[in-house]
C-alpha cells in the first residue's frame, strides 16, 4: 500500500523558474487496487507518480510503502523502486541494448539476479505482454514497430517483478489497435497477479475500462477522488476542470438530452448497451415527457 | 533532486528591463569590450570598477545577485585550481610566506592567482550577464547581422547562425530528456553515482545510447519540418523582428567607453584631468 501525505514539489527551487507542481497531495492506493490518475495538461500527474518510486523527493510531505516512509536515509531506494515499477511516458525513448531480450533482462540484472534467473523472468515478462521470447527475443529493439517496443518497455518493467505498476500514458501515440492490445495486457495482469495498477491517463475510456477509483489533480491539487462510476457521473464538474467523460458516458447524455432514460453511469459499451435497450424496453421508470 | 539543473550556466531569464531591451549587438559588441578591457587592465583597481559596472548592470537588468552568483558556481572550480597552479607554479623569488619541501608560497605568487582567479570570474560573469539578458534567438540574430559583412570572404554568416540557434534550442531539450532517460533507467535499477569508475562508465551506455536514438530522431523530425515549411537558406529571407540601434545604444555604447577609460587609463592622467 502506498500513501502520501502533505506532498509537495516545487521545481528549480530558488530560481526565477521556480514553479510549484504540486501542492500538498494525500492520497492512498491500497493493495491490488486499480486507481486513474486523471488532470489537465500541467496538473501535475507526471511529477506525483514520480514521488511513489522514490525518483522525486517532496519539497515538503511524506511518501510512505506499507508504513516505511520511502525517503528515509536508511531505506534503499533500489528496493522501492522494484517493488513499484514506474513506466514513463514514451518509454520506448529509453531501449538501448542491442537485443530485446538484453534490454527486458537490465532490471533482473541490476538486481544482482543470477543469469537463469533472469532469462526466466526475461521471458515470463515477454509472454505476459504478448511477444514471443522465441521470436522477438532475439532482434534488436530497434527494428520493432512503435506497439511493440511500447511492449518490450512494458516487459523491462514487469521483469523486475514489482508488486505495483504505475503506468504514465501508457497508450499515447499508439493506434486504437496496439491501444487496446496494451490494456489488455494490463487488465489480464491485473487480474492473474493481483498487481496494483496506477494509471496517468488522458484517454477517459482507458481509465473507465481499467480503474476502480480515479483520483482527480487540477494545478497541482487533488480536486475529487472516488470510485469510477461516480467521478465519470458528473460531466460538467470535469468539463470545468478541462477533462472528459468516457466516450460511451457522453452518449448516454446525449441520449438523456434527447428523452432516452439512459443510466448516466455507464463505464464501457456493454453495460452502455444493456442500459439503453433496458431504457427502450422502458424497464426503468421513463419520464413523462417520453411515450 | 533536479538532475543537472545547476550546470545551466547563465539561462535566460526573460524580464522587462533596459539591459533586456538592448539591441543585441549592442550586448555582444560590448561583452567583448568589457573582455578585452578586463585582459588590458593590470590592477585590481580595474576589476573592483569593472566588478562594480557588472554589478549595476545586473541590478538594471533585474536579475537577483545570488541567482547570478549560484550561475557561477560552477566556475568557482576552476578558478580554486588555476589559483593552485599559480601559488604552486608560479616565478620563484620574491617574499617567502610558506616554505615545506619543494613546496613554496610565496607572497607575489599569492597575489598574482588571486588577481587571475578574480579575473577569469569577472570574464565569465561578464559573459553570463549577456546570456541572461538576451534570449538565444536575439542572440543568434545579433550574430547573424555582425558576421555579414564578413560573408564576402566566405562566412556562410546565416548557416552559421541557424547552426547556433538549433543546437541552443536543443540543449534544454536535451537535458530534459537526459533526466527523463536516467530516472526510466533508475526505475529500472540502474545506479549513475555508485560504484567504481568502470561501473559508472559502463552505467553511462543505457544513457547515452537513447539520448543519441533520440537527438537523431529529433534531427530528422526537424529537418522534414523546415523542408515541409520551403526553408532554402538565407537568400531573400525577411525578418518577423528588424534589428535597429536605438538611443539607449548609443548611452550603453557611452557608458562602456567611460568604464574603459577609468579602467584603463593610467592614474597619472586622471591626476591630470583633476588639477587642471
Amino acid at each position: 500500500m502506498i500513501r502520501c501525505e502533505g506532498v509537495t514539489y516545487v521545481y528549480q527551487r530558488g530560481t526565477p523558474f521556480e514553479a510549484t507542481a504540486i501542492e500538498d497531495v494525500s492520497l492512498e492506493i491500497a493493495a491490488g487496487d486499480a486507481v486513474g490518475i486523471i488532470g489537465a495538461t500541467g496538473s501535475g500527474k507526471s511529477t506525483l507518480v514520480q514521488h511513489l518510486n522514490g525518483l522525486l523527493r517532496p519539497t515538503a510531505g511524506r511518501v510512505y510503502l506499507d508504513d516505511v516512509d520511502i525517503n528515509a536515509r536508511e531505506v534503499d531506494r533500489r528496493r522501492v523502486r522494484q517493488q513499484v515499477g514506474l513506466l514513463f511516458q514514451y518509454p520506448e525513448h529509453q531501449l538501448f541494448e542491442e537485443t530485446v531480450t538484453a534490454d527486458v533482462g537490465f532490471g533482473p540484472r541490476n538486481l544482482g539476479l543470477g543469469p537463469d534467473e533472469v532469462r526466466h523472468r526475461t521471458a515470463r515478462a515477454l509472454a505476459h505482454v504478448g511477444l514471443d521470447p522465441a521470436v522477438f527475443g532475439p532482434r534488436s529493439p530497434f527494428t520493432l514497430s512503435n506497439g511493440e517496443m511500447r511492449r518490450v518497455a512494458i516487459a523491462g518493467l514487469l521483469a523486475m517483478e514489482p508488486r505495483m505498476l504505475i503506468l504514465d500514458e501508457p497508450t499515447a501515440g499508439l493506434d486504437p489497435a496496439s491501444r487496446r492490445e496494451i490494456l489488455d495486457h494490463i487488465m489480464r495482469l491485473r487480474s492473474a497477479r493481483g498487481l496494483t495498477i496506477a494509471l496517468v491517463s488522458h484517454s477517459m475510456d482507458a481509465v473507465a475500462r481499467l480503474c476502480r477509483r480515479v483520483i482527480v489533480l487540477d494545478r497541482g491539487r487533488v480536486v475529487a477522488e472516488g470510485a469510477t462510476r461516480d467521478v465519470f457521473a458528473d460531466p460538467g464538474r470535469l468539463a470545468a476542470l478541462g477533462l472528459g467523460v468516457p466516450q460511451v458516458a457522453e452518449c448516454a447524455r446525449l441520449l438523456r438530452e434527447r428523452g432516452v432514460p439512459v443510466r448516466p453511469d455507464v463505464l464501457t459499451v456493454d453495460e452502455a448497451r444493456r442500459a439503453i435497450l433496458d431504457a427502450l424496453a422502458g424497464r426503468r421508470p421513463a419520464p413523462k415527457n417520453v411515450p | 533532486m533536479d538532475f543537472l539543473r545547476g550546470l545551466m550556466l547563465g539561462q535566460y531569464v526573460p524580464a522587462e528591463s533596459p539591459v533586456h531591451r538592448l539591441d543585441p549587438r549592442t550586448k555582444i559588441l560590448g561583452t567583448m569590450w568589457l573582455v578585452g578591457v578586463l585582459f588590458a587592465t593590470r590592477s585590481l583597481a580595474g576589476l573592483v570598477v569593472l566588478t562594480a559596472f557588472l554589478g549595476g548592470v545586473l541590478a538594471a537588468g533585474r536579475i537577483a545577485p545570488a541567482y547570478a552568483v549560484r550561475g557561477l558556481r560552477p566556475v568557482f572550480w576552476l578558478v580554486g585550481i588555476a589559483v593552485v597552479f599559480q601559488v604552486l607554479f608560479g616565478d620563484s623569488g620574491g617574499h617567502v610566506l610558506f616554505r615545506r619541501g619543494p613546496l613554496v608560497v610565496t607572497r607575489e605568487n599569492l597575489a598574482a592567482g588571486a588577481f587571475y582567479g578574480y579575473r577569469l570570474i569577472l570574464l565569465v560573469a561578464a559573459t553570463t550577464v549577456m546570456t541572461f539578458t538576451t534570449s538565444s534567438v536575439e542572440l543568434t540574430d545579433g550574430l547573424e547581422r555582425l558576421l555579414r559583412p564578413f560573408r564576402r570572404v566566405g562566412v556562410p554568416a546565416h548557416e552559421l547562425a541557424l547552426m547556433m540557434t538549433i543546437a541552443l534550442r536543443f540543449i534544454p531539450t536535451l537535458f530534459e530528456e537526459t533526466e527523463t532517460i536516467m530516472k526510466a533507467q533508475m526505475a529500472r535499477g540502474a545506479e549513475f553515482a555508485r560504484g567504481s569508475l568502470v561501473a559508472r562508465a559502463r552505467a553511462l551506455i543505457p544513457l547515452l545510447v537513447p539520448l543519441f536514438v533520440g537527438a537523431f530522431r529529433r534531427a530528422d523530425a526537424l529537418a522534414l519540418a523546415m523542408e515541409a515549411r520551403g526553408y532554402r537558406g538565407g537568400e531573400h529571407r525577411t525578418r518577423m523582428k528588424e534589428l535597429r540601434v536605438a538611443v539607449r545604444d548609443y548611452v550603453a555604447a557611452g557608458m562602456l567607453l567611460v568604464v574603459a577609460a577609468i579602467v584603463l587609463l593610467p592614474p597619472s592622467v586622471w591626476r591630470a584631468v583633476a588639477g587642471r
